[in-house]
Order: C-alpha cells, then sequence, then structure tokens
C-alpha cells in the first residue's frame, strides 16, 4: 500500500517535469519557425539562452535546495546587485586583484547565508520574513556603497568576462564563411554547479536529508535527522551559490549599479517552481530548474527578437506561468489528496 | 508592592509596545531635531514636522489596516499592496484623462474613475485571495506574482507614460479640502480606520478572522466558512491598497507605476509587527498596526532630517524587522522565560532565606 502511494507521487511530479520539458521544447520549436529569419534557429541562439542566464542558473540551484527544505530566499536579486557593486567597487576604487574579488563576492553570499540560515533554522521565523529583510537589506547596502554606477575596467576580470571558447558547432554566414558558436567560462562554471548540485542532492546524505526534512520535518527529526543544521546548512549553501551566480552575473554585465538584478529572485523561484519543485518542499530536481531557467531565457529572448513589444512582457509572461503551474501543483496535491 | 503591580498590569497591555516604540522615536527626535513639535501656520495651513509625519503616514495606515486582516487570517502577509496600488492609480488616472498622457480637465467622471480603481484593486486582492484561500498556497508565494507583475501591469494601462491629471479637484484627496488646514489624507486614513473598527465591532468578521487564523481547519468544523473568511480579507486588503493607490496617486496628480507604494509593503509588514500582531496569525490588535504604522513614518521622516538617503532607508527597517521577528520567535520567548523564573527563582530562595 505504501508503495503505491509512493510512486504515485513520483508520478506527479514526473509529469510536472514533462510538462516544462515539452512546454520549453514547443517554445522554442515555434520560435526557430517564426524568427527563423531573424536566426533564431541559430545554435549560436540556443548556446545565449545559457550565455546570458549563467548567473540566474547557479543562483537557481539555490533557490531550488531551500525550495525543497518547505523554504524560500528572495533576498538572492539583492545579494547579486550587492556582490556586484562590492566588487567592482573594490577593483575600479580601492585597486582589489580579480582573484580577491571574487573571494569578497563569496564572503557577501556566505555572510548572507549564515545570518539568514541562524534566523530560520534556529529561532524558527518564517523563511519568507527573514530573507524579504535580506531583500531590502541587500538593495539598501549597495546604495551605501554606491548610489552611481561603476563600470569594471580591471584588465584580470575583462578577460576573463570576454574569453570565448569556441564550439565544433557552428552556422554559415551570408558569405559562406563559417562562423563557429561560442560560449564564455560563465557557462562551463554553470553547468559545472549544476552537476555537481545534481550529485549532491542525490548522493550524498545532506542531498538526502534534504528531501527528507521538505516532505515531512516532524518524521524526519524522528528519524534522527538533525533538523536544524541541515537546514542551516542548505541556507549556507544557497547564500554561497548566490554569491557565485552574483559574481557571474557581473561577469556578464561588466558593472555595478543600484538597480541591477531587480525581480532576480521571481525569476529564480518562477524557474524552480516551473522545473517541478513544489512549493510545499520535499519534491524538486536540480535538473527540473535548469529547464525552468531555458524557458525564462526562450520567453525573454522571444520577446526581444521580437522587437516591438515591451520588456515588461518578459515579466507578466512568467509570472503568468508561475501562476499556472502553482495552480497545476495545487491541482496536482488535491488530486493526490482525494485518491 | 501594589504599584508593581500596576506597572506589570500595564506593561502587559497589548498596545505597550507600539506606544513605547513611538514615544522612543519622538524622544530620539526631540534630542536631535530641536523644531521637531513646533506647528506654525503657513498660507492658511497648517506646517510642521508632526503634522507631516501624520499626513504622510495615511496610506501606510490604510495599507497596515488591510495586512493586519490579512495576517491575522491566514498567518501570511500580501506583498502585492505596493504594485496594487499602482494598478488603481492607473486605472484612476487613464480614465480622468481619457487615455491621454496628461489631462488638464476630466474626460470622464470623477467617481466612476474611483470606483473603477477601487474595483481593479479588489479584483487583484479576489486574484490573491483565491490563490491563498481556495487553492492554499502559502501567501507570500502567492502574492509574489503580483508582487512582480502588477508595476507591469500598470505600465501596461497607462501604455509606459506617466499619466498627468492636471485638474484642482483631483488634488482635493492628497491636497486639502477648499480652505480647511488640515491635509485630507488625515481625514481618509481616520476613516478607513473607523469604517474598518465599527465593521470588526458590530458584525462578527473580527471574531471569525481570529478564529480561521487561529485554527483554520477547527474553525471550519464548528461552522464557519474558513475559505470565504481568508478570501473576503484578501478582497478588502485589495480595496483599502486601492484606496492608499489613489491618496498617493492624488498627492502626486499623476500615475507613476514605478514609483507610487515602492517599498512600502515592506513597511506595512513592519506596521503590523510593531503593533504587536503575531505574523503568524491568529489575534489581532488594529490600533497597534495604526500606531505601529505612525511609528514606522515617524522613524522614517527622523532618518530623512539625519541625512539618511530614501535608497538607503531599508537597511535600517531591515535590521528592525529583523530585532521585531526574533523577539517574537517561540525559540527567543522561550529562552527568555526560562532565564525569567530561574531568577524569580533564585530570587525567592533568596528572600526565603532571609525570612
Amino acid at each position: 500500500m505504501k508503495k503505491l502511494t509512493n510512486r504515485r507521487k513520483i508520478n506527479g511530479s514526473t509529469y510536472l517535469l514533462m510538462i516544462t520539458v515539452l512546454l520549453f521544447i514547443v517554445m522554442y520549436g515555434a520560435g526557430m519557425i517564426v524568427f527563423a529569419s531573424k536566426g533564431f534557429a541559430k545554435p549560436q541562439m540556443f548556446l545565449n539562452l545559457f550565455v546570458s542566464n549563467a548567473g540566474l542558473l547557479v543562483i537557481a540551484m539555490g533557490q531550488t535546495i531551500v525550495m525543497i527544505t518547505a523554504g524560500i530566499d528572495i533576498s538572492v536579486g539583492s545579494v547579486t546587485a550587492l556582490v556586484c557593486m562590492v566588487a567592482a567597487n573594490q577593483m575600479e576604487n580601492h585597486g582589489t586583484s580579480a582573484y580577491m574579488a571574487v573571494v569578497i563576492a563569496l564572503a557577501i553570499g556566505l555572510a548572507f547565508g549564515l545570518v539568514q540560515g541562524v534566523l530560520v533554522a534556529y529561532l524558527d521565523i518564517q523563511p519568507f520574513i527573514v530573507t524579504l529583510a535580506g531583500l531590502f537589506f541587500g538593495r539598501g547596502m549597495t546604495s551605501v556603497v554606491s548610489t552611481d554606477m561603476i563600470s569594471i575596467k580591471n584588465e584580470t576580470f575583462l578577460k576573463w568576462a570576454n574569453y570565448k571558447i569556441y564550439l565544433p558547432v557552428g552556422s554559415y554566414s551570408k558569405r559562406g564563411n563559417f562562423l563557429p558558436a561560442y560560449i564564455y567560462p560563465t557557462v562551463v562554471i554553470a553547468l559545472l554547479v549544476l552537476v555537481l548540485i545534481i550529485i549532491i542532492m542525490k548522493y550524498t546524505k545532506f542531498g538526502r536529508s534534504v528531501y527528507a526534512i521538505g516532505g515531512n520535518e516532524q518524521s524526519a527529526m524522528m528519524m534522527g535527522l538533525n533538523v536544524r543544521k541541515t537546514k542551516l546548512k542548505a541556507y549556507l549553501l544557497d547564500g554561497f551559490l548566490a554569491g557565485l551566480g552574483g559574481f557571474l552575473f557581473c561577469l556578464n554585465s561588466t558593472a555595478g549599479f543600484v538597480e541591477q538584478a531587480k525581480g532576480l529572485e521571481m525569476d529564480a523561484i518562477s524557474s524552480a517552481v516551473i522545473g517541478g519543485t513544489l512549493l510545499s518542499g520535499g519534491v524538486g530536481t536540480p535538473f527540473g530548474t535548469l529547464f525552468g531557467v531555458l524557458i525564462k531565457g526562450t520567453i525573454s529572448s522571444l520577446i526581444t527578437t521580437q522587437g516591438t513589444l515591451s520588456s515588461w512582457w518578459v515579466r507578466i509572461t512568467l509570472s503568468a506561468l508561475l501562476c499556472f503551474f502553482i495552480v497545476l501543483q495545487s491541482i496536482f496535491a488535491s488530486v493526490k489528496k482525494k485518491k | 508592592m501594589e504599584k508593581k503591580w500596576n506597572v506589570k498590569k500595564i506593561a502587559g497591555m497589548r498596545l505597550f509596545m507600539p506606544l513605547v516604540c513611538l514615544l522612543v522615536v519622538l524622544l530620539v527626535n526631540v534630542i536631535t531635531t530641536p523644531g521637531f513639535f513646533k506647528i506654525s501656520v503657513n498660507n492658511g495651513v497648517l506646517y510642521g514636522y508632526i503634522i507631516d509625519v501624520v499626513n504622510r503616514a495615511s496610506e501606510l495606515v490604510v495599507l497596515a489596516v488591510g495586512m493586519t486582516l490579512v495576517t491575522a487570517a491566514s498567518g501570511g502577509q500580501d506583498i502585492s499592496v505596493g504594485a496594487v496600488m499602482t494598478v488603481a492609480a492607473a486605472l484612476c488616472c487613464q480614465i480622468l484623462s481619457g487615455g491621454a498622457a496628461s489631462a488638464t480637465a476630466f474626460q470622464n467622471s470623477f467617481v466612476l474613475a474611483i470606483i473603477v480603481g477601487l474595483l481593479g484593486a479588489a479584483v487583484c486582492g479576489a486574484f490573491n485571495g483565491f490563490l491563498v484561500a481556495k487553492l492554499n498556497i502559502q501567501p507570500m508565494v502567492a502574492t509574489l506574482i503580483l508582487f512582480t507583475a502588477g508595476r507591469g501591469i500598470a505600465q501596461l494601462i497607462t501604455k509606459g507614460q506617466i499619466t498627468y491629471v492636471r485638474v484642482g479637484s483631483y488634488k482635493v484627496l492628497g491636497g486639502y479640502i477648499g480652505k480647511c488646514p488640515i491635509p485630507t489624507p488625515i481625514f481618509a486614513a481616520v476613516l478607513v480606520i473607523l469604517i474598518v473598527y465599527l465593521i470588526l465591532k458590530k458584525t462578527t468578521l473580527g471574531l471569525y478572522i481570529e478564529s480561521v487564523g487561529i485554527n483554520s481547519t477547527a474553525s471550519r468544523l464548528v461552522g464557519l466558512n474558513s475559505t470565504m473568511i481568508k478570501f473576503l480579507t484578501y478582497v478588502i486588503c485589495g480595496l483599502l491598497a486601492g484606496a492608499a493607490g489613489l491618496i498617493a496617486s492624488s498627492r502626486i496628480y499623476s500615475a507613476d507605476a514605478n514609483n507610487i507604494g515602492l517599498n512600502l509593503e515592506m513597511d506595512a509588514i513592519l506596521a503590523v509587527a510593531l503593533g504587536g500582531n503575531v505574523l503568524g496569525g491568529g489575534k489581532f490588535s488594529l490600533m497597534g498596526s495604526v500606531i505601529g504604522a505612525y511609528t514606522i513614518q515617524a522613524l522614517t521622516t527622523t532618518l530623512y532630517a539625519m541625512n539618511v538617503s530614501a535608497d538607503q532607508l531599508p537597511v535600517y527597517k531591515a535590521i528592525v524587522v529583523v530585532i521585531i521577528v526574533t523577539l517574537q520567535s517561540p525559540v527567543f520567548k522561550k529562552a527568555l522565560a526560562s532565564l525569567k523564573s530561574g531568577h524569580k527563582a533564585r530570587k525567592t530562595a533568596a528572600e526565603g532565606g532571609n525570612q
């Protein structure tokens, strides 16, 4: 009997993941047909999904882990802005090396993870309130550092940012020259993080504990898992990934300014939800989140390729999709309960 | 002995903490800004820091009232209120200007515009309420949808521009009625408080909201329609956010989708928490939230007076929120209680030794 319900649960989330993958293929396929003349079908266009969303992918990984513990982190956008601003300020105005900037970025992320993790795990405060405070704190601190836009001119940093890795695939220009497709190092790092998180969540004790706590905190505790410690670790990892993702974001934008990455938390959350992570915790995969990020990327590149729609449509479409998937989850949950 | 008991009784009252916070903020001002309590009459209207605080707090008070109800019934907060404000403002201004970017005369009836604005806000609230009450989604995740999409929707309504309504009678709501020296928003806030207070006192709604917030399932079992009550609080919250949006829009006689109600959701949550309401739902105190809202505005004005820029304000507010929720958290309370009882035990032991 127990096995049966278990299988049904897995089925529900697999359906959600299948819908997501299908949605991505349909959306991208439609884009390739409709905007073929604008170069949507080129391999480079596909790789650009990764290039422009490398930071988001890393941040969404952290978000997925926190959401599996039935928590949430809405401070990631502000952390990204703060990381970019501090890194830019340090390199431009204080002569810090690019390597040191990476360390600072990760330290900022870890600090956010530590404080928020302690408040959530050891003081039992709602994750949403804690990270909402984090959101405002991060954005406010960014403007304390500087209210002007700082563009980064550090040589090492720019070398990292502009280093192109050419791939054996590509397209032909109108004259028949072969144009190889390329990616940036940020994509490689993001994909490495993805693989690492998949392994952590699937094969380590920590990963299994995270799923157990999200599924049912009470029974996880009775099983002898250290709920508080695992939660703290999850928030620490999330903070670390937010710092790293923020730095990747910075490599993409090569500047720091107060309004940067506004609403990135929404992108990360909706990527995770669209990728099949349940808001109530316990279910979700990093692999699904990858597709959530790709769908978000497809929406924004479809809208920019179309050209006449305002950029607000990206947010509105994404919100509508998020709403659709939340409703879908809720329906799956109620069907499961009835059975 | 009797006096001690009195102090304890006063300290235990629900409005004690919010009032103390307000007094502390005001005291800081007495020291840092000497002219804080001075009220003068300029051009026939009252003028001064205190008037400014009470005036500027009006939108926040209106939002805090709605937020209190939502918090009490569903144990979560509505973070879309700032965005809903812009939707109401955009709808109202767009109807008044007849679709143009700027208008010097009403193109449509004023009453119609206000009703449509409020209705739009109520629809937003109903959308949130449907997600929370009917589909059982965590309140803050459900309202996150409108939190991000709301300003976009407002931009679509105004076609991406700032709609100006340069008509004298539109400025009344955010300005002054005729020759009355007191700003209109103060009246609006008091009116909202009175209406909601009377509804809660004269009907059983207040009691129902509390009971649903304390235990939703138990309330359903004794025959309350939990879903409906939760839904209703979100509609009320949306409606009040719309009203706040109209006041804010009237102040600047325009609909600025990017700036109306910016960061106000944080202030509203803060006001509710400062008012001694538990953010996890259940019993609530409307007056506490109102006092909390005035405290927040006093704090904001104080920080401005100390030359803190608007961008940096959130840092201080975030710290205040974290301190309040930490003080409210059950773990902290338990630790404090055990500390207190330990202290008491030692004290009685010492007293016993003396006798």
